[in-house]
């Protein structure tokens, strides 16, 4: 059981009552972080490190073979909260023989980003890992239409990024492999 | 399904509660009356049992008796003994019978279901990202609900060809395909048009038109709605829009007289797809592709979006003035439309009886194929005859018409929605007349026409329609209308307050229901609106018995001659 | 020296404008540069760099100084300034418009009036006889300050009241009653002060602060005689001039901006500067009075030449002390928390108040049992 400890407050001393000593110790404290090193960080010259985990701009990446990763399936813009995001979907033409599985993919990708808030479920609910939030922090246009990022600055802004699956790859190799028809 | 005949009530034993259910009708659906649902793959209520999924696996047993004297076997603590089938039975397949005991949630069944779907993800490819499937597809809802939740399975899949084409309308992708054959059983059964088969063996079974066929009936996309997983997939709806953004109305196809009640399904505002919705007094779960592809009139080139006056634009209540200042004082004639709603006709009544018109009505015909699309090729001419427009059968010329403007007998004419020179009335009288036209489409009545009034497109209102079995249905807006229009019934009963001269408004369905109904020496009277937005009203037709209708005898419809024989 | 400056009264009335325009010119810059050092020093106190990008055309290219005087935000004050007069005049439509415009002139005015009686440094004629640096030594110096500086209130008060918010009476009304409380301490403090001072075999006498900041030559300061004086006209000057923790009739925490909150553009640069020349005359009297003025330290004679070089390095020691104590102003303000309303009221009137009073009585007792004996000496 716990046991109630009753301390009894001591009675300010003369000088604690003047606050004079205590007011003297501030000052030498504010006065020795005055030589302290500074933490600003001169923005437009100097660059705050990202870290990995960083939630900036949503973009679109493709796979290390330069193809397009987004299959237009539509969660990202379901899921999204602000609706920020609109995609157009198309499919692939089926002469296309480096995504002949694919069949699918957005004709146009839209994300608004000043409706979008950052919150990263795009990137949770991608089943293709094609949408990443990644470093870009600063995003500024002078026009509403300038602000929403379309499929080709998607692309531009997102680069290329490993992939661990090669999905799709896998089927083609599964079909050349001879078990189909 | 419940069968009309079947009224008999048997006691069954579901999961240990004794329930009433309909005699003779099966496990699937005698747990569904009683909430349990009994996943399955290939039953389909109006199709043929082919028990090929195995997915709807239950445990069945029946109280034990004794083989000498007939004794009923009880059980320590009095109960009945029961005699459980040793391995679980098909549900689809099992018809109750009373005393009958099912469990459908006892380990035993949750195991068989959950190795039952880990065969059929063996070779399903993990394509739910561009299937059009996704999001009504049984396989994912069951493999979530029933499924192991993991998959052990780590050879290589099967590899089956992705785009095949399988008739004009409607694309293969042959490795999501389950095998469960509905498709084949509706091509056979209901469209009657048997193209559709397996061939190969095992796992390298395919779905495949029969050589030289394809699946091109005008019921095809059937095979699309009842596919269960994302094998069968619409061409025109392919990769258009996931189906978890589609808002669905409730709508009535206004094809033909058939009355095939219809989901629309539309996202902001723009219609997506039309698929049946289940009556069975109408169209069971089918309806004809035909029929899917009218929302394309929405969105056409030759839609009238604005009102007009002599060829230019204005608002549209100066547009209405302009009507009532153009037809008022005049020997005035009336083109009614058998696509009108019948809210819509009885304004339309109401309108020529204030104006002493003449109402003419135009009938439009085709071929009956004896299933959903009737020759009557018009949602509502029942409803002009019941609203009073006419008495007669309406022929597929308006010739009296031609005769009464020819003779001077009539020089103003108010068309709702019909094209006049296709009717067969000549270019000289057209030119002769004062023209007010008020529909969705451009035609030569609106080209001529003085006044314009445009329309909205049945998707795009409420309303309500009387099909070949004087079946009373109503519909919903699915869409709203372009920018600034009113629905036809708005614009009707304005030109009634101004021809009556009364600020009297019947804008309102209901206020237009209030009035119908009220009418003495009508079917349809004492008949609430609130009625019939629950659901289809049989109305009595006996009173057009003399008419000749043009309807054959076709799915849930039996000609008024044959009812009474 | 300066025997070829005629004697006409025409030439001395203007260069006694002239020396007024050097002096407000001085104390502006003073309380422009001071904006400038709170910004600084708040930064290097919250470990902060500070107002470091404003530059003039040119001055970059400079090698070294150039990006130095940059890096310092030396051209910040001016660029503060020009913002000041070039923002929109806004003026909301329910104020009382004439007392509206009048509050900001009638805060300043005090502020710079002041500074006409303020010594800050001697000159040294070629006769041997010195001069106190000051517009207008008057006798009765300290007087006229404090009449005058304590009508500042009046701006804040009206300004406060003209702007019909709630915030800006509150802050108004905050204001005057804490000016009344420590106004009285203020006041009361000196007295000890002028009584040490005036005591007899003390050669120079009087109200005039010259005389008060020659008495602290080659002796103590004052402030070691009467450090409680000292103490508490410094806490009744913090409160004087709404500084932390006595911001009262501000308050940005509980009343948005106080008595300005209406206010804004130029006019609020008006509140602004005012406030920090109070404190610029503010430290300059408590130099004088407390910290020797324009003398070197204590106890020590004054090392300069008595000629005019003499004279600069004074008027520099006099304007040292007093930047420090500009420091110390802020220094204050970001290591004490700001007090609550009734925390001031309770401070100044059963705190300050009886203990000016006590400190007064001590040092009469003391003062008259000095004068006794030194009397009984002569």
């Amino acid at each position: 059981m716990a046991k109630t400890v009753v301390l009894n407050r001591k009675p300010l001393s003369f000088s604690e009552r003047t606050y004079l000593p205590q007011i003297v110790t501030g000052l030498k404290t504010t006065f020795s972080n005055m030589f302290k090193p500074k933490v600003t960080l001169q923005y437009p010259e100097e660059k705050p490190v990202i870290p990995n985990n960083y939630r900036g701009v949503p973009t679109l990446v493709k796979d290390p073979n330069g193809r397009e990763k987004c299959v237009s399936c539509q969660l990202c813009e379901f899921v999204c909260p602000p609706k920020a995001i609109r995609i157009t979907p198309g499919s692939v033409p089926e002469d296309q023989n480096d995504r002949e599985h694919v069949e699918k993919a957005p004709q146009e990708f839209e994300i608004n980003m000043l409706r979008c808030i950052y919150c990263g479920y795009c990137e949770e609910v991608c089943p293709e890992e094609a949408i990443f939030l990644q470093d870009v922090y600063s995003s500024s246009g002078f026009t509403r239409e300038e602000m929403v990022n379309n499929k080709a600055k998607l692309y531009e802004l997102g680069g290329t990024m490993p992939d661990r699956h090669y999905k799709w790859d896998k089927k083609k190799n599964a079909e050349s492999a001879g078990n189909s028809h | 399904m419940i069968s009309p005949e079947k009224e008999e009530f048997v006691v069954i034993t579901l999961n240990g509660t004794e329930v009433e259910v309909p005699n003779g009708i099966n496990a699937v659906e005698a747990a569904a009356l009683h909430g349990k649902e009994v996943p399955h793959y290939c039953y389909h209520p109006k199709l043929s049992i082919a028990g090929n999924c195995r997915m709807c696996l239950v445990e069945m047993g029946t109280p034990m008796r004794d083989r000498a004297t007939g004794e009923p076997i009880l059980e320590d603590n009095g109960g009945p003994k029961i005699g459980w089938v040793p391995k679980p039975v098909i549900g689809c397949a099992t018809n109750v019978s009373p005393g009958m005991h099912i469990r459908t949630e006892s380990d035993l069944v949750n195991e068989c279901r959950e190795g039952i779907m880990e065969f059929l993800l063996v070779n399903h490819p993990l394509d739910c990202p561009i299937c059009d499937q996704a999001g009504e597809c049984r396989l994912q809802e069951f493999a979530t609900d029933y499924g192991r939740g993991y998959s052990r399975y780590i050879e290589r899949k099967n590899v089956k060809p992705k785009r095949t084409r399988l008739g004009p309308r409607v694309t293969l992708d042959d490795e999501r395909c389950i095998l469960c054959s509905r498709c084949i059983r509706f091509s056979q059964e209901v469209a009657k048009d048997d193209v559709l088969g397996f061939v190969d063996r095992g796992s390298f079974s395919t779905l495949t038109c029969f050589p030289g066929k394809e699946l091109a009936n005008n019921y095809s996309l059937n095979t699309v709605d009842i596919c269960p997983v994302g094998a069968l997939t619409s061409t025109d709806f392919r990769f258009k829009m996931r189906v978890w953004f589609l808002k669905e109305s409730k709508s009535i196809c206004s094809e033909s007289s058939s009355g095939c009640n219809t989901l629309v399904s539309s996202r902001e505002g723009v219609i997506q797809r039309i698929t049946p919705r289940r009556n069975d007094l109408v169209n069971d779960t089918w309806m004809t592709d035909s029929g899917r592809e009218l929302y394309k009139s929405v969105q056409s080139e030759d839609r009238i979006r604005r009102p007009s006056a002599d060829g230019s634009d204005l608002p549209l209540e100066d547009a209405i003035s302009r009507a009532f200042e153009t037809l008022k004082e005049k020997k005035l004639g009336l083109v009614a439309n058998c696509r009108s709603t019948l809210e819509e006709q009885f304004l339309t009544q109401r309108l020529a009886e204030l104006t002493d018109a003449k109402v003419f009505i135009r009938g439009h015909f085709g071929e009956d194929d004896g299933i959903l699309l009737s020759a009557d090729r018009t949602p509502n001419l029942r409803g002009a005859l019941v609203a009073g427009l006419t008495n007669q059968y309406p022929a597929e010329h308006l010739n009296e018409l031609n005769q009464s403007i020819s003779d001077g007998e009539i020089d103003a004419l108010l068309v709702i929605g019909e094209d006049l020179l296709e009717s067969g009335i000549t270019q000289e009288n057209l030119d002769k007349i004062s023209l007010v036209f008020m529909g969705t489409t451009q035609n030569s009545s609106s080209s001529s026409a003085n006044v314009v009034l445009p329309g909205l497109s049945v998707f795009e209102k409420s309303g309500s329609f009387i099909n070949r079995s004087f079946l009373l249905q109503c519909f919903d807006q699915a869409i709203p209308g372009p920018a600034g229009l009113l629905s036809e019934c708005k614009i009707l009963s304005k030109l009634v307050n101004l021809f009556s001269n009364e600020t009297k408004v019947l804008s309102e369905l209901h206020d237009v229901w209030q009035a119908m109904s009220s009418m003495e020496d009508s079917v349809l009277s004492g008949i609430e609106f609130s009625e019939i937005k629950k659901g289809a009203v049989q109305l009595d037709g006996s009173k057009w018995k003399h008419l000749s209708f043009v309807e054959k005898e076709a799915l849930h419809h039996k000609p008024m001659d044959l009812i009474t024989a | 020296m300066m025997d070829w400056i005629p004697q006409g009264l025409w030439f001395e009335v203007c260069l006694k404008v002239f020396f007024a325009f050097m002096m407000v010119g001085a104390v502006m810059t003073m309380a422009g540069y001071s904006v400038l050092a709170e910004r600084k020093v708040s930064a290097w106190m919250q470990g902060r760099v500070g107002p470091n990008r404003t530059v003039l055309p040119f001055f970059e290219y400079i090698p070294i100084f150039g990006p130095l005087l940059k890096k310092l935000g030396i051209f910040q004050p001016l660029a503060d300034g020009l913002k000041f007069l070039f923002k929109e005049e806004i003026v909301p439509g329910h104020v009382n418009k004439l007392y509206y415009y009048l509050a900001p002139l009638i805060a300043l005015v005090p502020a710079l009036t002041t500074m006409t009686v303020l010594p800050f440094g001697q000159i040294y004629w070629n006769d041997g006889t010195v001069s106190t640096l000051a517009l207008a030594d008057l006798e009765v110096g300290i007087l006229f300050v404090f009449a005058v500086s304590s009508l500042g209130v009046y701006g804040i008060a009206l300004a406060g009241w003209s702007s019909n918010s709630k915030y800006s009476f509150l802050g108004g009304i905050r204001s005057s009653a804490q000016m009344i409380s420590y106004e009285l301490a203020m006041g009361l403090s000196l007295l000890p002060v002028f009584l040490w001072v005036c005591a007899p075999g003390v050669t120079e006498s009087g109200l005039s602060l010259s005389a008060i900041a020659n008495s602290q030559a080659g002796g103590p300061w004052l402030f070691l005689v009467q450090p409680l004086s000292a103490l508490i006209f410094l806490i009744a000057l913090f409160a004087e001039t709404n500084r932390l923790p006595f911001d009262m009739p501000e308050s940005e925490t509980d009343l948005v901006g106080g008595f300005h909150t209406e206010y804004g553009s130029f006019k609020f640069g008006i509140f602004f500067v005012a406030e920090y020349a109070h404190i610029v005359i503010g430290s300059a009297i408590f130099t004088v009075i407390f910290l020797g003025g324009w003398h070197f330290l204590p106890f020590m004679n004054d090392p300069w030449p008595s000629n005019w070089i003499g004279s600069l390095l004074g008027v520099g020691w006099f304007l040292a002390k007093t930047i420090f104590l500009i420091f110390f102003f802020i220094w204050i303000r970001w290591t004490l928390p700001r007090f609550r309303y009734d925390q001031v009221m309770h401070l100044g009137w059963s705190k300050l108040l009886p203990l000016a009073l006590a400190n007064l009585i001590v040092y009469l007792l003391i003062v008259t049992a000095i004068d006794q004996s030194t009397s009984a000496n002569f």
